[in-house]
């Protein structure tokens, strides 16, 4: 007879916890503020011409981006397996990325 | 106490299961599918290797008339890309299906029908990329395909549209495969199989399989640049609208470079699993062959730009692309060293697989030599688009890939088919094959360095590169007799070779302790894993002594002798047996000729034939879809 | 019918991830283009600058509008959300629900509707802007702005696309039988590629739009 073993009690998917609403509802608040300060300082010369801009920029993107992913994604729940592979590509998708802004000239302001 | 039955030669479950032509249309079976990339691939290394014929036919002597330029640069495309996308991945593809599962304890992939989708994707990709050239409107703009020349203004004709739909559909099928071997080696290895514990063919296809999926949607994107530029009119390679035919070689080579680890890592598995069971020692450093092979395809990203010294990057990215590659050479040779010590103080077996493992690893570190060369951004202004890169390629992938794939056909001959390939045809194959190849490729060198340019269809004598041509042509000759010898012996040994046990080899991994050829289910019971050489521990344990085992392991085989591992023997259907198995069906092949004839419309609306266009485009992608939706519905197992 | 499994996971979630990984290379291609593109038209319309050709004379106005996109990139953030309570919502639907606002939070149907509505209302937005936009003079072929805008753009509306099918399939499921806790792996993967796709457009959104 077969003797395969039934292994798949997904962690964290069957798991009964209380649905995390609370936490999805605030982070869906955060995400919209956040989106709202990056419109705002587009439309404040002071800050749109200035050389913080586009790093505050980015860093604020990173933060819905990881909020999404971590949260939403539930990347920060799960086996860390789905981290690796995630977080892999993603550092090598960045890495040719700059290199080839690099390699045509756009990150020498 | 161990008990090694030697199992009887086919299996009664192998001799009952049906095996017209329709269960080979319609199988999920992992095992089936690989022999079917196997005998593909084999053909379409036929192909690419008479395209090679003709190449060396016409430049055998100066102003020969043989094939026109026009033919002349099919033949050379077509040649490239048939050998690295219809031959040498193919090939690998078939050692993956073949061998993934069983060296894992599995009793098959993840996904069973998606698996058979990509043979079939392959299959009919590869038929539309191939068909054209016998209407002599194949490619013509190298395998590379660079722009400008890709473009519109420069070969409005029908032969690139081929080009670029053709090597689309041919990546979806690498992607799926992809998907589906990363999601397999991950989570259906046997209890106790830790990753490193896996066998170095499965950990080295581990590497390629995520080299795929990272390397493959960026020439993707590339051929979407290419077929909008052509047929939809975009700029993105137009110069005069201020594009930069260098995106589409920092595109290409993006992919192009991990490409080239796609082709050599397999290989690199192949020998690594024939080494040490012909030497009957371990793996020597393992963790660093692990570890080499990881770095390598991580290093592997960062090195493409190496392929395009001679555009004018500028020194600084000139520099950096070559510390990078010659960076890399550390792994890649750390593996030839391994392989080495592997046979040092070994009783070596010189059978046909070891001859050819050998050869790759003297042939592979020829080709590594002159890559060391070209890695030097000066010395490679001299070296790059002429023959000495020809040389170069050619020893790593012929001297390297493909005699580690013939390596891994006359090991693996026995599991699939149950039958030994002839030794004697074997060394006469191997013999011919490594003196053609050296006569061929060899002078390469000199040609090269004397100046000889890439894709020429034909050269004035006088110039110094008339004698090394010669040569290659007649090279050429012995290589076509080779693979001849070889062809006759795959053929003949497949009814009439001579019977081979389970483990004829007396190797270490889990695909030896099933019968050859495994039973449909391959594993009547999911082994129990103890060690990296789980025969061994079994039948040799005098073999295994100087090999790390941890304190778990060590306990783990220690119980293992108490309770031997179990030999599988069982000989009955898996019907009989309670094991749920997956249904055959046709939705893969339906879905994958649908994939084809969707896409093939759009060669119809460049032509301006816009109701076959958009029959072939909407009615394709709609049927598709309803094939898909059935698909996913279906359940993948009988109902019980 | 469960099997067995190394790391006790769902093999479709591996896949799925494993699938993601290779859309950053993707879109990471995508967005480099354009990046490596911008500013090198040689004609306009440009993103942030009006322009006028030398040519005809003719004036093109800045083409992209940061208040209409901001709104249609703040519909596809909610829909994230609604997507995430929709999954909640199969995953818990044998909870018993109490108040108003369980039963709310707890209706599925209700929560893959919105997160339908919204993704449809994002794919509209993009028509509507692409439309203006070819009015006014930018299209696929006009310049490298153009080419590299659209294809950006229409590789993620697609995804977008792809994704609201996927959802309406899974609505209808629900309504047909019910979507319950064993369902929940399968709505799982729907989920993550829809907050994927929204987070590539996150990232649109800052490089494109809001990055001159």
């Amino acid at each position: 007879m077969a003797h395969d073993h039934a292994h798949d009690h997904g962690h964290g998917e069957a798991a009964h916890g209380k649905p995390k609403t609370t936490l999805y509802l605030i982070t869906a608040v955060v995400l919209t503020i956040i989106t709202a300060v990056e419109v705002w300082i587009f439309f404040i010369p002071a800050i749109k011409e200035s050389a913080a801009f586009i790093p505050i920029l980015l860093v604020l993107s990173a933060i819905k981006f990881a909020a999404v992913v971590m949260l939403y994604m539930h990347l920060k729940f799960d086996s860390k397996l789905f981290t690796q592979l995630f977080v892999g590509p993603l550092i090598i998708a960045g890495g040719t990325m700059i290199a080839l802004l690099a390699l045509f000239g756009q990150l020498s302001k | 106490m161990a008990t090694v039955a030697s199992s009887p030669p086919y299996s009664a479950a192998a001799a009952k299961a049906p095996s017209g032509v329709w269960d080979w249309i319609t199988t999920v079976d992992h095992k089936k599918i690989g022999q079917l990339y196997l005998y593909t691939a084999i053909f379409f290394f036929i192909w690419g290797g008479i395209e090679a014929a003709i190449i060396c036919a016409q430049l055998a002597k100066p102003n020969m008339n043989l094939v026109s330029a026009e033919m002349y640069n099919q033949l050379f495309t077509m040649h490239g890309t048939t050998m690295v996308f219809l031959a040498i991945m193919p090939l690998s593809a078939a050692f993956f299906n073949y061998l993934i599962p069983l060296q894992i304890g599995a009793r098959d992939v993840a996904f069973p029908r998606l698996n058979a989708f990509s043979y079939w994707v392959y299959l009919f990709g590869g038929i539309f990329i191939s068909l054209p050239i016998l209407f002599q409107v194949a490619p013509n703009g190298g395998w590379f395909g660079y722009a400008p020349l890709t473009t519109a203004p420069y070969s409005p004709e029908i032969n690139i549209d081929f080009w670029v739909l053709g090597l689309q559909i041919l990546g979806v099928a690498s992607l799926a495969a992809a998907v589906n071997f990363i999601t397999t080696i991950i989570n259906l290895r046997a209890p106790g199989m830790t990753l490193m514990r896996m066998p170095i063919f499965t950990w080295m296809s581990f590497v390629v399989q995520f080299l795929i999926v990272l390397a493959f949607p960026v020439i993707t994107i590339a051929l979407f640049f290419l077929m909008f530029d052509r047929v939809f009119g975009t700029t993105f390679f137009l110069v005069s609208a201020g594009g930069d035919p260098l995106l589409w070689q920092h595109l290409f080579w993006i992919f192009g470079h991990p490409e080239v680890y796609i082709l050599i890592l397999p290989a690199f598995g192949l020998v690594s699993e024939v080494l040490p069971t012909m030497s009957r020692k371990p793996l020597f450093g393992y963790p660093v062959m692990v570890y080499s092979g990881i770095l390598i395809g991580f290093l592997g990203f960062g090195v493409w730009a190496h392929h395009m010294f001679s555009v004018g990057m500028g020194p600084v990215a000139d520099t950096v692309f070559s510390m990078t590659t010659m960076l890399i050479a550390i792994p890649t040779g750390v593996k030839i060293f391994n392989w080495i010590f592997t046979m040092w103080g070994g009783q070596i077996r010189f059978t046909s697989a070891m001859l050819f493992a050998i050869g790759l690893i003297a042939l592979f570190t020829i080709g590594g030599i002159s890559g060391i060369m070209h890695s030097s951004a000066p010395a490679d202004l001299q070296q790059t688009d002429s023959y000495f890169v020809v040389a170069h390629f050619h020893y790593v992938l012929f001297g390297g890939a493909i005699m580690g794939i013939y390596a891994g056909t006359y090991h693996y001959f026995p599991k699939m088919t149950g039958r030994f390939m002839n030794e004697t045809m074997g060394k006469w194959h191997f013999w011919t094959n490594f003196i053609g190849m050296n006569v061929t490729f060899f002078p390469m060198h000199f040609s090269g360095l004397l100046g000889m340019p890439r894709r020429i269809y034909t050269y004035d004598g006088g110039q110094g590169w008339d004698t090394f041509n010669l040569l290659a042509s007649i090279g050429t000759a012995i290589l076509i007799c080779s693979t001849l010898i070889f062809l006759v012996n795959f053929i003949r040994s497949r009814k009439h070779g001579a019977v081979a046990p389970a483990n004829p080899w007396d190797g270490a991994s889990l695909e030896w302790s099933i019968p050859s050829p495994p039973p449909e289910y391959n594993f009547a019971e999911l082994p129990q894993v103890t060690s990296r050489y789980p025969l061994w521990d079994l039948n040799h344990p005098e073999m295994t002594e100087g090999v790390d085992h941890s304190s778990a392991d060590a306990a783990q085989v220690e119980a293992a002798h108490a309770t031997p591992m179990h030999i599988e023997t069982e000989t009955r259907t898996a019907k009989e047996l309670g094991i749920p198995m997956p249904v055959n069906t046709a939705k893969p092949v339906v879905a994958a000729f649908l994939l084809v004839a969707m896409l093939s419309g759009l060669l119809f609306y460049k032509n301006g034939s816009m109701t076959i266009a958009l029959t072939l485009m909407v009615g394709g992608a709609l049927a598709f879809a309803g094939t898909m939706y059935a698909w996913l519905y279906a359940p993948l197992e009988e109902e019980h | 019918m469960s099997h067995y499994t190394t790391t006790g996971l769902d093999n479709r979630k591996i896949a799925l991830w494993t699938f993601i990984g290779s859309e950053c290379m993707l879109f990471g291609s995508l967005i480099s283009t354009y990046l490596v593109y911008k500013g090198r038209s040689l004609v306009g319309p440009f993103p942030h600058q009006p322009w006028t050709d030398p040519a005809t004379g003719q004036t093109y106005p800045a083409i992209l509008d940061i208040p209409i996109t901001t709104a249609s990139a703040f519909v596809l953030l909610m829909s994230s959300v609604a997507m995430v309570l929709a999954y909640e919502a199969v995953k818990h639907r044998h909870d018993p629900k109490v108040t108003f606002w369980d039963k709310v939070f707890g209706n599925s149907k209700l929560w893959l509707s919105v997160t339908i509505i919204l993704g449809a209302g994002f794919l509209g937005f993009q028509s509507f802007e692409f439309t203006a936009f070819y009015h006014e003079g930018l299209t696929l072929q006009r310049n490298l702005f153009g080419s590299s805008f659209f294809l950006l753009t229409g590789f993620h509306g697609a995804h977008v696309t792809l994704g609201v099918l996927w959802l309406m399939s899974l609505l209808a499921t629900d309504i047909k039988r019910g979507l319950g806790p064993k369902d929940a792996g399968t709505v799982d993967l729907a989920a993550l590629y829809w907050h994927f796709v929204d987070v590539v457009w996150i990232l649109i959104f800052t490089l494109v739009y809001l990055i001159e």
